[in-house]
């Protein structure tokens, strides 16, 4: 490098660097130390409690619930969202079979492309407000209206979504899966288009089916898009706080019910925070959350890893 | 098409591929998106400013704190059921009395707007402190926020200055607002809970107003056979269920059954025999199937805009009912207020009713304009302003005979009027559900379980003693206590 390039690229960096460990290290920094304080969040006035809050948070069932109820999301988040995402974006892309013999989506794909983006458009709020109505507990929910009028449902005993501990957290996957896959869709579609079209119809003459093209060539080609969508739906999953909050009872302030069945981290953190005055305590939550997720990014790149493939 | 392993080498070999950057600024991502949301949660400001020096007024009989003319005065209020033009009238009342600023704020974020300034030590002058967002009064008080409000209350009374301003005050209307045997809080809305119904569907199938459970039970019968809901209640929110339970109660056992649950007895619940047969009561409703249908996912608005099409006969709400279903209720509706039904044996007379105060305005103990505040709180207490709230908000306040007879007051609210007149003294307030927020919540989502006859009587009064029993443990145990 010539003389003086860096000083000039520390310049350069000296901003952004300064900028995010005021906004985001120290952040981190400032609430492990007041996870190990018994704050209540109204004023600086706090004591040392060393690691009383870890203790009792390893004791709290509502917490471990969560956490447990995060781990179930983690899980069916992404691999919903992808597989139904992979599958329409395989279908719009290389389902079909243009007339000529070669490779094409299925009749009017593009019609269905934009379709099924529509869902990603709409902030998680409005969403709420939208299955709020699909869910809603009596006869003017959507779902309960549809299922009492071709009589699977008794009039008088409506389904009541949110509210039974075996549904609601297939109820709000539900939603998440409906907001995401248009978007993964898309990206999948993205990078599907950049698969040369000659591999498919080298394939093709080789008397590949639809599944063999999809799994031989395209998804080993896709690894890569798919493992970016993974750990997004992981930061999904590992969040939830919007749906759960706005949608589901209240186990008090923030959502979490019927009773903590469809409790998340960040909804049992809120509470001790803002409402309980347990904010040392909900400190030591977020530490936690923070460790888990670093955990489980690392576990996702690793688990993932792969021979790359390149064309 | 190959292998890329020379681009996906390690960084000492050839740097980090495009791919693998993206791929690591995902994961970064991945870390402290949440992270950075929740955790820059918990961070907080810090330190104090220090108060600049302001104008000082002069004590006299007529401005016993000081206003001084040029000052300033911070108001947030809650912009809830009420609206916020009755605070804008009295801001343009006081302005113009006493030649100071005010700056209002009407928000429905009590939380999100105060409590970065409650740990910087700079929070407004004047706060109600309501609605879903609100900051607990407990926990503000625990961390020495706010102030002794006793300086407002012995203050002499603006419409009568040889009175003090406590004894212009329905009685026991401040007992809401105290905490640890201070009152930090004055809860300046005069409320009443209990059940409501339309005079006019009441009308029209020839039912009466239930004097005791059973009563009240045919009624839903009767509902029910003619495909009416009997008792909608507001399921997403068991707050309002719990009216239900905890009034019986006290009705059945008196006052000391409502004392024991606020002081922590350890027989609270568990070995009350007033508490079991409120519950099982209760229950009755659920198990007879008499719930409106689904009301137990419904939220309040959804539930009460239920009721207000007839669909159910009855619904548990406080006073403020009237005015959130405005828009919603029928014109001839006839909104009525009534007594929880007597059990058999009851302590109390039907005509008891659970009556105190709510919608809490607070002064912080750090206000930069605590005269000022001290001043607006003392002229909220006064004929004029309690008049200009009936008028703006259509409800009551804590200043006895504090409404303007000119003013004239929805069916709904009227009736209210009249059910505090029967019960004269025969009124009733819980007070753990200011005392201990947690408490409160777990014994709603017991409430919530029982109604969606997931558990049975027992296994709630259980779960009920068991929040007692856990906020008997804490700090704030020792020093709430009534008697």
């Amino acid at each position: 490098m010539r003389k003086g390039q860096y000083t000039f690229v520390t310049g350069f960096l000296i901003l952004p660097v300064a900028l995010y460990l005021v906004f985001v290290i120290w952040p981190y920094i400032q609430t492990f130390g007041y996870s190990l304080t018994d704050w209540q969040g109204q004023s600086q006035d706090f004591s040392f409690v060393g690691l009383d809050n870890y203790v009792a948070l390893a004791k709290d069932d509502v917490f471990l619930g969560a956490v447990w109820h995060n781990i179930l999301y983690l899980v069916f988040v992404p691999v919903v969202t992808i597989l139904l995402a992979l599958f329409f974006a395989f279908m719009l892309n290389a389902g079909g079979r243009s007339k000529a013999g070669g490779v094409a989506g299925v009749a009017g794909s593009k019609f269905y492309k934009i379709v099924y983006f529509f869902p990603q458009v709409l902030s998680l709020a409005i969403l709420a407000v939208l299955f709020g109505a699909v869910y809603r507990s009596d006869s003017g929910g959507m779902l309960n209206g549809l299922l009492m009028k071709i009589g699977l449902v008794d009039q008088d005993q409506p389904v009541e979504w949110l509210n039974e501990p075996n549904y609601v957290l297939w109820a709000l996957l539900a939603v998440v899966v409906w907001h995401g896959v248009g978007f993964y869709l898309v990206l999948f579609s993205a990078a599907m288009q950049s698969i040369p079209r000659d591999i498919y119809e080298a394939a093709l003459i080789d008397g590949a089916g639809r599944a063999q093209s999809f799994f031989r060539i395209t998804l080993p080609l896709l690894w890569d898009s798919v493992q970016t969508a993974w750990v997004y739906l992981g930061i999904v999953a590992m969040d939830m706080f919007i749906l759960v909050s706005t949608m589901t009872a209240p186990g008090g302030e923030f959502g979490g019910g019927p009773d903590h069945h469809s409790e998340v981290m960040s909804t049992v953190m809120m509470r001790n925070f803002l409402i309980f005055g347990k904010s040392g305590y909900a400190c030591a939550m977020g530490v936690v959350m923070l460790l888990l997720t670093l955990i489980l990014s690392v576990v996702t790149l690793r688990a993932t890893r792969r021979e790359r493939l390149e064309f | 098409m190959g292998s890329t392993s020379a681009q996906n080498g390690t960084p000492e070999q050839g740097g980090v591929g495009r791919r693998n950057l993206i791929k690591r600024s995902a994961a970064l991502g991945l870390i402290s998106v949440p992270a950075m949301g929740f955790l820059s949660a918990c961070a907080s400001g810090g330190g104090d400013d220090d108060k600049s020096d302001k104008p000082k007024g002069e004590k006299t009989k007529d401005n016993p704190f000081g206003v001084a003319k040029g000052g300033k005065l911070d108001v947030v209020v809650f912009k809830g059921g009420y609206g916020d033009d009755y605070a804008k009238a009295w801001e343009a009342s006081f302005e113009k009395k006493w030649g100071v600023t005010a700056a209002h704020t009407g928000t429905q974020e009590i939380t999100g707007k105060l409590q970065p300034r409650f740990n910087a030590g700079n929070p407004p002058d004047i706060i109600d402190d309501s609605g879903a967002q609100k900051i607990k009064i407990d926990v503000l008080n625990k961390n020495g926020q706010l102030l002794d409000l006793a300086a407002v209350l012995d203050a002499p009374s603006i419409d009568d200055p040889s009175k003090k301003v406590r004894d212009t005050l329905i009685p026991g209307t401040l007992d809401a607002g105290i905490l640890e045997g201070k009152t930090v809080a004055l809860n300046y809305i005069y409320t009443v809970w209990g059940l409501w119904y339309s005079g006019k569907l009441f009308k029209d199938k020839g039912w009466t107003e239930p004097k005791t459970w059973d009563e009240f039970l045919a009624i839903c019968k009767d509902a029910t056979k003619q495909g009416i809901g009997g008792l909608a209640h507001q399921g997403k929110f068991p707050y309002y269920i719990n009216v239900a339970i905890m009034d019986l109660i006290a009705k059945k056992g008196g006052l000391d059954a409502m004392k024991a649950i606020d002081n922590l007895d350890p027989k609270a619940f568990v070995g009350s025999d007033a508490a079991k047969e409120a519950v099982e009561a209760v229950y009755e409703v659920v198990e007879k199937g008499y719930l409106m249908p689904g009301t137990n996912g419904l939220t309040h608005t959804e539930s009460q805009t239920r009721w207000n099409q007839y669909k159910a006969a009855f619904i548990t709400s406080g006073s403020w009912l009237e005015n959130e279903q405005l828009k919603q209720t029928p014109d001839d509706f006839d909104m009525k207020f009534m007594p929880m039904p007597l059990l058999p044996g009851s302590a109390m007379p039907y005509e008891a009713i659970r009556a105190g105060s709510g919608e809490p305005f607070i002064i912080p103990s750090k206000a930069a304009n605590l005269a000022e505040a001290q001043e607006f709180m003392r002229m909220m207490l006064s004929k004029e302003w309690s008049s200009l709230f009936a008028k703006e908000a259509n409800s009551l306040t804590i200043l006895a005979d504090g409404v303007d007879p000119n003013v004239k007051l929805r069916p709904g609210t009227q009736s209210t009027v009249e059910a505090s007149k029967k019960a004269g003294t025969n009124t009733f307030r819980f007070l753990y559900t200011e005392w201990y927020s947690e408490m409160d919540t777990e014994i709603q989502n017991a409430s919530n379980e029982l109604m969606a006859k997931r558990i049975q009587p027992a296994e709630w009064l259980k779960r009920a003693q068991a929040a007692v029993d856990k906020a008997a443990k804490t700090p704030a145990a020792q020093k709430n206590h009534r008697s």
